[in-house]
């Protein structure tokens, strides 16, 4: 093994929960160098809720540390087992809620290559719309968050502010700010309200003037570059190893984007560049996501321009509901109406993996059905769940005020890790 | 060991991932599978998962030489170079509920076996830190397994139905 | 404060008022936020709804130097013990919005992860329903806590009233305490 692949091993502190809450007072100073052994959160204020690290210090430098989830643990695939598929979409959005869209797309994503069935154009379209939309409210509460982690109080408010113009348009169009609902198996819920290419048109032209706002107050500021410069560097071939996608991948100069080499949706019929960074230190995973922001502007534009007319969902009506009008009128529609909503569309029998390329990585679902009206197993591989496992590495020799930083640019969601 | 590829009824096309290749391999020949996987160029591991076939309603479709246990451990793993999946699917009965663990090969699937190990029961032989991942560490029980409930706490004045 | 000490009358009636409305005017909450409800809280933090008219944007992360907190997303099993720790490092006089509908009551989440509700282990002032309440919800909520500061007994003895077991947190605390609280009133949603 090369020094590389032994180095990220050795960061891990192998002590489990229980034996660290047996540690007396006295104990937590072991081994030869006087180590101790602090504990970080689950809540501390670092506002990306709550992981827990268990960290062995020498002073106030890192050695090895851990980090302890399960704190938000939901139960989610089990939820998602007594849920139909028509419900699973509001269990699975609730998992990485900085990015909802995302998560109901990979589950209808997968629910649809069961069925087999074939989306009309617009319904790709929107999905890719909103998808995008969402990248960019997902990078900018990122900015927020880390701005704040960092020190940066303005940086909060920035982001909020943007992220409402976004929040504003979804609210729109799918009837909430949050947890949307909106993808469903099928296509989506609801067609774009008239006027939405207006709405659009001003968050792509009020954005990256605001980004370079940022750029000009954040970028260049001597604090900020201090702070994240050379801090959680991480290597290509340990995030390889350790499982890592995304962001924090392509900052390490890894061009691996699902997007460009494994596209689903309409991404090969859009235009943009894959962001990928040099060193993979913090202020890398900045430039990438910032940057990632403006080739999102970029796919709207072009999703403006390319957007098809027809149907927003396929007109399968074991799969779809009928029109709420239609009830009234056709007895077939009652009764489709009715089976959907209690008791579901039956999926044929298979397994499928499929995966999206997520605001914080590679988001899969891995589903598997037996024949009947709800999923036999639905397990979603979040892309934060395997991130996480890089931070030891990212953490060591660094010191424990860089601690915040560093986890801030991992961003990692707890929905999604402990689902 | 051949591949299999197993098809799904009319792929959506648009899905642009190709047809899915699976590959079920016994117990015994698993890390050695996974090693000559990672030698021909899968360097990624992208999921470690398992499933319970405990109240499993259809037929459940393996090759002639593969006997169905309860549980089935699912890997699915990536090439970037090659830009292809390709996901293993090993049986591991209910009585002796232990399988190799890949760290020597993926590192990235320590966490993925623990939650295993947590959801299901499983052990993971060679694992450097099987502990509770999701669960707090004195939890009795596997939550995913089919056998254990749902643990529903019933509503007042709500008839609605659900397991207990 | 000593001041449930004082018998009340005239004069002191006017500084009892007087206390409440000071005490309403910067109630600060400590972080509690853990998922999705937290980012609308953090939203009702940010400059579009602005939760600094009221004196509340100083989010601290000590609790003891917190007045408020705000239950913001579903407690799993492993986090109650964590919950009641810090709401019992809080100093009196404090206060617990349940913001969610998990935190209120489980929300969609009923099965062995989540506990159902969080007033199996605070007692909680305002609940607000929403998954996850808008902004507008939020604050609703807050101004409905400041009326039940201003109108209410000068020190909640809550404790009175309910009958919460504080069992020992460092052994294992899934143990569900029974309160029986009423709050003054429920924040209606949006």
């Amino acid at each position: 093994m090369s020094k590389v692949e032994k180095d990220h091993r050795q960061s891990v502190l192998r002590l489990s929960e229980t034996q660290a809450n047996a540690l007396d007072i006295d104990e937590t100073i072991i081994g030869p160098g006087e180590t101790m052994i602090v504990n970080m959160g689950p809540q501390h204020p670092s506002t990306h809720g709550v992981l827990r690290v268990m960290l062995e210090l020498e002073g106030e430098k890192i050695l090895r540390s851990k980090p302890v989830i399960g704190y938000l643990h939901t139960g989610m695939e089990k939820t998602g087992e007594e849920l139909t598929f028509v419900q699973g979409a509001t269990n699975v959005t609730r998992m990485d809620y900085l990015s909802p869209l995302n998560n109901e797309l990979v589950y209808c994503l997968a629910v649809e290559t069961l069925l087999g069935v074939e989306l009309p154009p617009r319904a790709i379209w929107i999905r890719m719309l909103m998808s995008e939309l969402n990248r960019i409210s997902s990078h900018l509460m990122w900015l927020a968050t880390n701005g704040m982690d960092v020190g940066s109080t303005t940086m909060m408010i920035f982001g909020f502010r943007e992220r409402e113009l976004i929040l504003a348009f979804f609210e729109k169009t799918t009837g909430l700010r949050m947890n949307h609902n909106y993808i469903r198996p099928g296509g989506v819920a609801a067609d774009l309200p008239d006027g939405w290419e207006d709405d659009v048109e001003v968050i792509c032209d009020t954005i990256p003037v605001r980004l370079e706002e940022y750029d000009e107050f954040i970028t260049g500021q001597p604090i900020f570059r201090e702070r994240l410069t050379g801090v959680g560097t991480l290597a290509a071939e340990t995030a390889i190893e350790l499982g890592v996608t995304g962001p924090l991948l392509r900052a390490t100069g890894v061009p691996w984007d699902l997007r460009r080499t494994m596209p689903y949706l309409a991404y090969d019929q859009v235009e943009f560049d894959v962001v990928v960074g040099t060193v993979g230190d913090a202020f890398d995973r900045y430039a990438v996501r910032i940057n990632e922001i403006r080739e999102s502007v970029k796919i709207i534009r072009q999703i403006l321009e390319k957007m098809p007319k027809g149907d927003y969902r396929v007109q399968d009506p074991k799969i779809t509901p009928p029109p709420r009008a239609r009830i009234d009128e056709s007895m077939e529609a009652l009764i489709h109406h009715f089976k959907i909503f209690t008791e579901g569309f039956r999926v044929p029998e298979g397994e499928c993996y499929v995966a999206i390329e997520s605001p914080r990585g590679e988001l899969g679902c891995y589903m598997v059905s037996d024949g009947s009206a709800k999923p036999y197993r639905m397990h979603i591989r979040a892309p934060s769940f395997a991130n996480l496992q890089s931070l030891p590495a990212m953490l060591r020799d660094h010191f424990v005020a860089d601690a915040v930083a560093i986890i801030s640019s991992l961003d990692p969601v707890m929905g999604e890790v402990d689902r | 060991m051949s591949l299999e590829p197993s098809d799904l009824k009319a792929l959506n096309a648009y899905l642009k991932q190709g047809v899915q290749d699976v590959l079920f391999v016994p117990r015994e020949k698993y890390l050695a599978l996974m090693s000559k996987l990672y030698d021909v160029g899968f360097h990624f591991l992208s999921d470690l998962t398992a499933v319970d076939y405990l109240t499993y309603k259809g037929k459940r479709e393996l090759p002639a030489d593969i006997k169905a246990e309860r549980f089935e451990v699912v890997v699915n793993l990536l090439s970037h170079a090659l830009l292809k999946r390709i996901r293993v699917r090993v049986q591991v009965p209910e009585d002796l509920a232990e399988i190799d663990s890949i760290f020597s090969i993926f590192p990235s699937c320590e966490n993925f076996e623990r939650e295993v190990y947590d959801m299901f029961g499983i052990i993971f032989k060679g694992h450097p830190d099987l502990t509770r991942i999701l669960m707090p560490e004195d939890w009795v029980g596997h939550p995913l397994r089919k056998d254990y409930p749902v643990s529903r706490v019933p509503v007042h004045f709500k008839e609605s139905p659900g397991p207990l | 404060m000593g001041l449930e000490k004082i018998p009340y009358n005239f004069l002191t009636g006017k500084l009892e008022d007087l206390v409440k409305w000071a005490r309403t005017q910067s109630v600060w909450p400590a972080t509690f936020g853990l998922a999705c409800c937290a980012i609308e809280m953090m939203a009702v933090g940010a400059a579009d709804f602005d939760i600094s008219r009221f004196g509340m944007e100083v989010f601290r992360a000590s609790p003891r130097q917190a007045d408020l907190m705000i239950v913001a997303g579903r407690v799993s099993q492993k986090m109650a013990p964590i919950l009641r720790q810090v709401y019992d490092q809080m100093m009196e006089p404090k206060w617990v919005i349940s913001m969610g509908v998990c935190a209120s009551t489980g929300g969609m989440f009923n099965n062995y992860a989540i506990v159902q509700g969080v007033d199996q282990i605070v007692p909680v002032d305002v609940y607000a329903p929403g998954c996850p309440p808008s902004p507008q919800t939020l604050l609703h909520a807050i101004l409905t806590l400041h009326e039940k500061i201003r109108s209410g007994e000068i020190m909640n003895r809550r404790d009175k009233h309910s009958r919460v077991f504080v069992e020992d947190i460092s052994s294992s605390a899934y143990v569900r305490h029974d309160i029986a609280v009423k709050p003054v009133r429920v924040a209606r949603p949006r």
